[in-house]
């Protein structure tokens, strides 16, 4: 089981300003071993955000975002002390989900 | 944009019909997760940009990419981008020199900021593209990275 994400959602404004930190190897299956065998890929595919039940960011990614992927964006309509949902899901079929709740104004 | 879904369904259908059937991912799940495989695969900006549904598309000063100049560790290259067009739908991130060009799609929904940061691998220097879809039309942007040493191969 994969480790947690780091989330924070701070409000900016009106804004939620969300910053997740998520723990993955994103192997792109261009590497080899010190034996010279490829490593096989191993990378998260699909990022889902929701709030409220509602999609506010998706994503598909490919095997170069970086190790430990970082994502940062914002969005409109979020309310302090509400939650956050982040779920992502690999090209093995793990699948990870944790949420955060949305600190006051900063 | 049929077009786009159907290519979705028909090259990444069976890995997850696999995936699905081996009991890794449960159906509902396969349903609910599209990545399009073709997009993923392709060699150059203008395929990448034929895979995500484009015919073409117009250089743009409303997109802003904020990256360094020169990535020391090409492992670790932060990139935001940031579109001022007005209903931007999707942002996506493209690296022409890695061995695949695409390397994040973003899909921005009514009420999100057509904004995001995040951090890719560069394999050697190269041109950098943020792919905007903005009212169903595409544009772009391009900033060149240089990077000291390459992030992708081993």
């Amino acid at each position: 089981m994969a480790d947690p994400m780091r989330i924070r959602a701070n409000m900016t404004g009106d804004k939620v300003e969300v910053k997740v930190l998520m723990a993955h190897e994103m192997e792109t299956g261009l590497r080899r071993d010190a034996g010279g065998n490829a490593i096989p890929a191993h990378f998260i595919r699909n990022v889902s955000v929701t709030y409220g039940g509602k999609t506010v960011l998706s994503a598909q990614w490919g095997t170069s975002v970086s190790r430990n992927p970082f994502l940062h964006f914002r969005f409109n309509g979020g309310k302090p002390g509400e939650k956050v949902m982040i779920t992502w899901l690999d090209n093995k079929g793990e699948k990870r989900t944790d949420e955060a709740v949305i600190a006051g104004g900063g | 944009m049929d077009a786009r879904r159907r290519e979705v369904l028909k090259t990444g259908g069976g890995v997850l019909a696999l995936a699905a059937a081996a009991g890794i991912i449960r159906p509902g799940e396969a349903l609910a997760q599209e990545w399009n495989k073709a997009a993923f695969e392709t060699k150059s900006v203008a395929e990448t940009v034929k895979a995500l549904g484009g015919r073409g598309s117009t250089p743009s000063s409303a997109i802003e990419i904020t990256a360094p100049d020169i990535a020391e560790n090409g492992a670790v290259v932060p990139i935001a981008v940031e579109s001022k067009l007005p209903r931007t739908q999707a942002l996506a991130i493209l690296i022409e020199k890695n061995p695949n060009t695409l390397s994040a799609d973003f899909e921005i929904p009514a009420g999100t900021d057509p904004f995001v940061s995040t951090r890719v691998k560069m394999g050697e220097t190269s041109n950098v593209y943020a792919l905007v879809i903005a009212d169903g039309k595409y544009f772009h942007a391009v900033k060149e990275i240089k990077v000291t040493i390459g992030g992708c191969g081993g």
